[in-house]
């Protein structure tokens, strides 16, 4: 798939805000006042930028709005409508604790778990595609939630947990990228099932339809930059979890560490998410005989 | 049509060609119609030719400097005028225009197209392909066809291939390439390039040997059974024995005599030696059984030449005839033949054949298409249900066609049509000494029968003044600076060429076009066309009609858009450069204009009495059919009627047309013949043999002794295979491999590529290079390569192709553009990986050693033989800047560049 | 509405028959031209007359070669456009209800004064039936010709989609595949339609029909050699004509 910046903005960016605002509803971390706003503000600042760079992906955005109809089979209406409600919930949740000094438990776990459930959404758009057995699996929702979750835990300054969320995801991230090299030859799709000629021998494209390009091959087929994906996942891997959690084990975090940290972390989670789409291979590549 | 737009062209279910279906390009006329790189104004040429640089003039102008070049030479030399015309509907209207003005240098552009298959056809059964024949779609059951990747006809031949389909019956492919119509072959032979004939013959072989031929109908509709006079002495040698009124004779075997051949009631022997009145003789059919029978033809002898094995060979042999003879097919319709021999029902014979430019653009095709005529002749499935029929005005024998005249009279019309058949060397157009009277040379010893011309000698031999200089090459339609020449960059060169004085070899140049493309740069005038959705046009049955088997059918395009520009249709703008030179025909006694413009002359001009440009609404009435007075409403009375007319045969005379006496009354009374013209097949064709004769030093007129051998090669008066020529002559070892082009399906040679949505398909052409010659050489994903003739080089994009000769190569033709034509951005694909194979063609062969122009062409026709191409191989990696190679200077676009993006039907949204 | 219907009235869709295919784009513009001028928004063109034009086209042709070893390899056109799953699964994840399948006749269409462009129902599409217009930012896809097939402004005869009326090679036929009798219904039969990807569970409504097999490829008993060897044992090429002008 073509990694566009404005999804992997998106993605990632949402991701961490939410995943902050699980740990806020945790009211972690233990601040108030005008460190508690920072921090909320941070939050829904990183989602709201998230949601919105994902306009940019759009043909006609000012009619979002219709995006919110189809709750009942899309998870990109779900999506948007459970972000808009998180953001709400958690608004008023932490206006209540910045400014009145009152943290409302309860509104607080409703909180986290409409971050979580948004952050969820957001992964099963990825995971309910079956023309692209990279993401039709579990792992990416169990990935989208730990990097909302290791991430949201640097955000919050909660090392420990981030440590092992991070070592988590490490081992789910790289499972994932070795589950992820062999789906597409799971999926059972193959050029000879996508134009049924299998039974001639083997298929192999002479003529695309058009000698140039088109929405299609721009948009799902993205062979450009794959090979330097061992350097890009290690790269990302060691910078989104290994050395993070390597840091934390050896360091006292402070603030100059965080902020590396958090830096550290950004970089390889970017990585991460360019591989999930540049890696992702669409089954209609098969009808232009690349993947 | 909506808002003065055109909204969707869609096809006419009533069109007796078209059925209601279009093509890619005809659903795409939106894009052609609206291409913004349409012509705007006449123009003059301010830059030097190949710039591309013009001043805008009026109408009036251009006719004032046309007619400063023309009137002077009109009064001196009228040959001094060379007007040649390329892919156009209107050549009965252009040739009249030629004729009137005197010049001999007229033609089309068939000599490069496709003039050995025509030619082979009318010499071999008075008839051919292409669009005068069709299969029997509706009965054949096997359906073999030779080198088409489109054709002409290519709706009717989709639609004919579907009903195949649809009743599953057998289609067999022979191509190098299996692509298109080899595509959806049930059987595909992917032949190597050149070999047809010897294929071809070696079939004729396996049919003889196993009696597998229809004798019957030899006997009656072909030549075969004549007497040819075996005496090599003669002067008559290898000719017809005729009576006292010039009857060929037949021997007798009832009453053992030689009768005139039309002798009611006659069986007529087919072998054994006879003698006429002392001279030696024999039947032709045995002259030819004893040819094709020799080891010479058999599968094992050809195979490895053709690449294909003898069992399969044999096997095609044996299946023609199973079909031909076991699945004869037998309709309830009682006829009567030209001899007054009633029959009672129709035998068909349901295999049939077409075939194209793959067996007609070699040096050998006229030869290769008479031996396919001479398979269908013998299968006895010419003109009966389930074989080839013809379409009216064809069939039409040699003797129905004029003879070509070149008569020059400065001030005068030209003393006949131009172009037509020779039945001898007394017709061909040279001077006493043997020098051509044609720019082109055709109808010269070197392609005596080059019944179309040779449009693509032109400019070689105006540049090197042989036979002589002209002054003003005048052209219409086809883009012969580029796709339409072989040699582009020659030619090129020769357009821009200045002598000692600084003035063009080719003085003059006046272009017709309706776009801006290569050939426009290189014109020093231009008069712009209309497109055509906005001028009259006339589809005669004067000229190549749209015609079905049982019906004869002429049409006519009328103009549903008024231009936006300064622009006329060429012919009207002809017609008013006639009137300005006071062309005869064109203006009365006192000079005042005959015809207004073309919308008149089609409907009023008359080629003989009651015959004009439209057979249909004739007469006052509009009544009248093929013959009648001129109707002024007729061409109200096409649109009427959907564009077209048509007129139905009736079943008992829509089959055996050239023997059925009811066809050929119906012909003459619809004005296609004054007078019946029944005839037999010539699978002997005397003709060829004259010119041998010559060769051999027989008769008053004598080729040049350097054509003396190839005449006699080659002029053989039943069908041969001999080698391409350019293969004989380069060394195989070093170029051995074929090179080829076909045309693709969306694209009209050159211009396709300003439209918008056809360029999206074909942007680019890559070369596709055999599976068995990519591994050779090493290729992987995403090559280039270089391929050399022994004329020149290109660099280009290669792919692998499996379903592909081994020792092939292709690419689509006359994607390639040059820069800055067509208002495409100079950077446009077309441009960068687009490329002609065309650079690596000559109009001339390779040096022989013995200091003469050797055309590289048919030798009979003149045909130009663009499939013998030879090239070597080698693989290059992609070049880091992308282009193709060679790569020319930008021409200048006259029109700007097209629009950044388009959305049509956007105001209507 | 996104949600499938469960079942649908007609099944309207077509069948495309590989064997007689002749790859000639006539069907490609054809849709273009018919929906560019007629259906929504137009079917833009970008850098028509440039370097790289892109356009949006809702149906396509590609060409594929098929080689078994040792034999010729076979050329395959394959025009391609939407096939109007039964179980879609563009519809379900449009977040919009600009997706939908129509339940009286099973076209998949979208209403594009909703769409938002997400490009979501095209990755959701293993066949890459759907088009996002660079220009109108809406999605395109095939509409199987809603505004012909029922269209009273057109004679009844041409109420067919734009591509099957042009297809030359009569290789596109339309129908109603719940209705038995229907062409579509009988060609599938007899001709083996088949469905592309079935592993995607899109179930297709529109169906391919085979290539039949090659002559070339395919070794065919050569029950027709001995036809043409009869004569030999008879007199040969001489006593084979002198007999057969005896019974002329
Ligand atoms: N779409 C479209 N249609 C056109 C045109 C166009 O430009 N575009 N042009 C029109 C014109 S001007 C013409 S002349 C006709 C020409 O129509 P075609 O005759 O179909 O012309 P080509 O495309 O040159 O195809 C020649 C075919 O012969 C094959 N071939 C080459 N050498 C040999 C050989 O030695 N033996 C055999 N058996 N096959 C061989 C090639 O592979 C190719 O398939 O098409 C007309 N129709
Ligand atoms: N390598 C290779 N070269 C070939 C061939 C091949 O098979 N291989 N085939 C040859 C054959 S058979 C042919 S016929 C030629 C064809 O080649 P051309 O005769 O060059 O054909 P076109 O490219 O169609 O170009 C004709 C010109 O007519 C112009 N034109 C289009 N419409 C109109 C109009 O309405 N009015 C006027 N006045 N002009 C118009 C176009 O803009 C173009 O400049 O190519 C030949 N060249
Ligand atoms: S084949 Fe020629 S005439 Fe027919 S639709 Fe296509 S472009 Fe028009
Ligand atoms: S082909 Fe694609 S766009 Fe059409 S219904 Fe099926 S999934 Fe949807
Ligand atoms: S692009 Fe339009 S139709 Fe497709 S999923 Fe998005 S909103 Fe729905
Ligand atoms: S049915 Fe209509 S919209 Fe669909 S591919 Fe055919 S022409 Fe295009
Ligand atoms: S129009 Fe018919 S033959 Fe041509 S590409 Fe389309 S389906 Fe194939
Ligand atoms: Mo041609």
């Amino acid at each position: 798939m073509h990694p566009a910046p404005s999804v992997i903005i998106f993605t990632a960016l949402s991701g961490l805000g939410f995943g902050l605002m699980f740990w806020m509803g945790l009211g972690l971390p233990a601040v108030e006042g005008t460190t508690a706003a920072i921090f909320a503000v941070l939050a829904m600042g990183l989602a709201t930028i998230g949601l919105l760079s994902s306009m940019f992906h759009l043909g006609n955005p000012q009619r979002f709005l219709r995006a919110l109809t189809q709750w009942k089979t899309s998870w990109l209406s779900r999506e948007g409508i459970l972000s808009i409600a998180t953001l709400g919930v958690f608004f008023i949740y932490a206006c209540l604790w910045a400014f009145l000094d009152n943290r409302v438990v309860l509104l607080g776990y409703l909180s986290s778990v409409m971050a979580m459930g948004t952050v969820f959404f957001t992964a099963m758009i990825y995971a309910q595609m079956k023309t692209v057995p990279r993401w039709n699996a579990m792992s990416t929702p169990l990935l989208f939630l730990l990097y909302a979750a290791g991430g949201g835990a640097l955000l919050a300054a909660q090392m420990t947990e981030a440590m092992l969320l991070l070592a988590v995801l490490a081992v789910v991230q790289a499972g994932a990228w070795i589950q992820g090299d062999g789906a597409f030859a799971k999926s059972g799709s193959t050029i000879e099932t996508a134009t049924g000629l299998g039974a001639l021998g083997k298929v192999r494209l002479l003529e695309k339809p058009h000698s140039g390009t088109n929405y299609l091959m721009t948009e799902m087929i993205h062979v450009i930059g794959r090979k330097h994906v061992t350097k890009l996942r290690v790269i990302s891997i060691s910078l989104m979890a290994v050395l993070p959690v390597v840091l934390i084990l050896l360091t006292d975090v402070g603030h100059m560490v965080g902020g590396l940290l958090i830096l550290l972390h950004l970089v390889g989670l970017f990585t991460a998410r360019w591989l999930f789409f540049a890696e992702a291979e669409h089954v209609v590549g098969l009808y232009y005989d690349k993947r | 049509m909506k808002d003065g737009k055109v909204k969707y062209i869609e096809g006419n279910k009533d069109h007796p060609v078209n059925k209601g279906v279009l093509c890619a390009k005809g659903s795409a006329g939106i894009m052609q119609h609206y291409a913004p790189s349409r012509l705007r104004n006449p123009m003059k040429r301010v830059g030097e030719r190949g710039e591309g640089k013009f001043e805008d003039i009026s109408w009036d102008e251009a006719f004032e400097i046309a007619a400063g070049w023309l009137k002077p030479i009109r009064e001196t030399a009228p040959e001094k005028l060379a007007f040649f015309t390329g892919r156009d509907q209107s050549q009965s209207m252009t040739s009249w225009w030629a004729q009137a003005f005197g010049t001999p240098n007229y033609a089309a552009h068939g000599g490069f197209c496709s003039v050995n298959m025509a030619a082979g056809g009318i010499y071999t059964m008075g008839g051919a392909f292409w669009e005068f024949g069709t299969p029997d779609w509706d009965r054949t059951k096997l359906f073999m066809i030779f080198g088409v990747a489109e054709d002409h006809d290519s709706n009717p031949i989709k639609i004919g291939l579907g009903k195949l389909k649809a009743r599953g019956a057998k289609v067999i492919g022979v191509n190098p390439v299996r692509s298109g119509y080899n595509a959806i072959a049930d059987e595909w032979v992917g032949i190597t390039p050149g070999t047809d004939g010897l294929f071809i013959l070696a079939m004729v072989h396996e049919l003889l040997r196993a009696g597998k031929v229809d004798l019957d109908y030899l006997i009656r509709y072909t030549n075969l059974p004549f007497l040819v006079n075996t005496d090599e002495t003669s002067d008559e040698s290898g000719l017809m024995i005729r009576d006292a009124d010039g009857k060929e004779m037949v021997w007798d075997r009832v009453n053992g005599k030689a009768v005139p051949w039309d002798t009611k009631g006659v069986k007529p022997a087919l072998h054994g030696p006879q003698s006429v009145d002392g001279v030696t003789c024999k039947p032709a059919f045995e002259i030819m059984a004893d040819k094709y029978m020799t080891d010479e033809y058999t599968p094992e002898a050809v195979a490895d030449r053709c690449g294909i094995s003898a069992d399969r060979i044999r096997k095609i042999a044996a299946e023609l005839a199973q079909v031909a003879f076991e699945e004869e097919i037998i309709l309830d319709i009682p006829w009567t033949d030209f001899k007054g021999e009633k029959h009672d029902k129709m035998i068909g014979r349901p295999v049939s054949f077409h075939a194209m430019r793959g067996i007609s653009a070699h040096s050998n095709g006229f030869q290769t298409a008479r031996a396919l005529h001479m398979l269908q002749i013998l299968l006895g499935s010419v003109e009966v249900p389930g074989g080839m029929r013809f379409k009216p005005p064809y069939p039409k024998p040699v003797e129905g066609h004029p003879k070509p005249h070149h008569t020059v009279t400065p001030g005068k019309p030209l003393n006949g049509p131009h172009l037509g058949y020779p039945r001898g060397p007394e017709d061909l157009c040279i001077d006493a000494d043997g020098k051509a009277k044609r720019i082109d040379k055709a109808f010269t010893w070197e392609n005596p029968l080059s019944a179309h011309g040779m449009m693509h000698m032109v400019i070689s031999n105006a540049h090197a003044g042989d036979p002589y200089k002209i002054d003003t090459l005048f052209m219409y339609m086809a883009n012969m600076s580029w796709n339409s020449s072989m040699n582009t960059g020659g030619v090129m060169d020769m357009l821009r060429d200045k002598d000692a004085n600084g003035e063009y070899v080719i003085p003059h140049i006046i272009y017709s076009d309706a776009y801006s493309s290569e050939m426009v740069a290189f014109a020093d005038l231009i008069f712009p066309d209309t497109t055509y959705l906005e001028r009259h046009d006339c589809i005669s049955m004067l000229d190549r009609p749209i015609s079905e088997a049982d019906a004869m059918a002429d049409s006519i395009r009328w103009p549903v858009v008024e231009p936006d520009r300064d622009v006329r249709g060429f012919q009207t703008a002809l017609i008013q450069l006639g009137v300005k030179l006071g062309l005869p025909g064109m203006v009365d006694e006192n000079g005042a204009a005959i015809y207004e413009d073309y919308a008149d002359y089609i409907t009023n001009h008359q080629r003989r009495p009651g015959i004009g440009p439209l057979a249909g609404f004739r007469g006052a009435d509009g009544k009248g059919k093929g013959r009648g007075d001129p109707n002024p409403t007729q061409i109200q009375a096409y649109i009427d009627n959907g564009g077209f007319w048509i007129d139905h045969i009736d079943p008992e005379n829509a089959y055996f047309k050239p023997w059925n006496k009811g066809y050929q009354e119906w012909a003459v009374k619809r004005g296609i013949f004054d007078v019946e013209m029944p005839y037999v097949f010539t699978v002997y064709q005397e003709i060829l043999q004259k010119f041998r004769n010559a060769a051999d030093g027989k008769g008053a007129l004598q080729p040049p002794d350097h054509l003396r051998a190839q005449l006699s090669a080659t002029m053989d008066p039943l069908p041969i295979w001999y080698e391409p020529f350019e293969q004989t002559i380069i060394n195989q070892d070093e170029y051995p491999i074929h090179a080829l082009t076909q045309r693709p399906m969306a694209m009209y040679h050159s211009w396709g590529s300003q439209n918008a949505w056809l360029r999206q398909i074909h942007g680019t052409n890559p070369l596709f290079v055999s599976g068995e010659l990519w591994e050779q050489h090493g290729f992987t994903d995403g090559d280039w390569a270089v391929v050399t003739s022994i004329h020149g080089e290109i660099q280009v994009p290669a792919v692998r192709m499996d379903a592909l000769n081994g020792k092939t190569i292709w690419t689509w033709n006359a994607i390639g553009k040059r820069k800055g034509a067509w208002a495409l951005s100079e950077d446009a694909p077309e441009v960068t990986k687009g490329f002609l194979l065309n650079h690596l063609i000559h109009e001339l062969l390779p040096p022989k050693g013995d200091g003469l122009r050797w055309a590289n062409s048919d030798p009979i026709t003149g045909q130009a033989a663009w499939f013998d191409l030879r090239v070597k191989i080698k693989r290059i990696p992609k070049p880091d800047h992308i282009q193709t190679k060679p790569d020319f200077a930008a021409q200048n676009s006259p029109v700007g560049q097209g629009p950044k993006n388009v959305s049509y039907g956007k105001e209507w949204t | 509405m996104t949600q499938l219907p469960a079942s649908t009235k007609k099944k309207l869709g077509l069948v495309i028959d590989l064997d007689t295919c002749v790859g000639c784009h006539a069907c490609v513009i054809s849709c273009k031209e018919w929906n560019t001028t007629s259906y929504g928004a137009p079917l833009s063109d970008v850098d028509a007359y440039g370097a790289d034009p892109v356009g949006t086209f809702l149906n396509r042709v590609h060409t594929f070669e098929a080689k078994q070893e040792g034999c010729s390899a076979q050329t395959v056109h394959f025009p391609k456009s939407c096939l109007h799953c039964e179980d879609a699964p563009c519809v379900t994840v449009c977040p919009t209800g600009a997706s939908y399948k129509r339940e009286e006749d099973g076209i998949v269409l979208v209403n594009e004064d909703h769409c938002i462009g997400c490009g979501l129902c095209a990755w959701a599409c293993p066949y890459g039936a759907r088009e996002l217009d660079k220009v109108e930012g809406v999605m395109k896809k095939c509409t199987l010709c809603v505004d012909r097939i029922y269209n009273e402004n057109i004679p009844e005869e041409d109420r067919i989609p734009s591509c099957v009326k042009t297809c030359p090679a009569g290789a596109r036929h339309f129908g109603d595949f719940n209705d038995p009798n229907s062409n579509v219904s009988i060609l599938s039969a007899a001709r083996g339609g088949m469905d592309l990807m079935p592993e995607q569970g899109t179930k297709p409504v529109n169906k391919y029909l085979p290539p039949r097999p090659k002559a070339d490829i395919v070794p065919e008993l050569d029950v027709l050699g001995p036809l043409l060897a009869q004569n030999e044992k008879t007199g040969g090429f001489l006593g084979w004509l002198d007999r057969t002008l005896e019974k002329l």
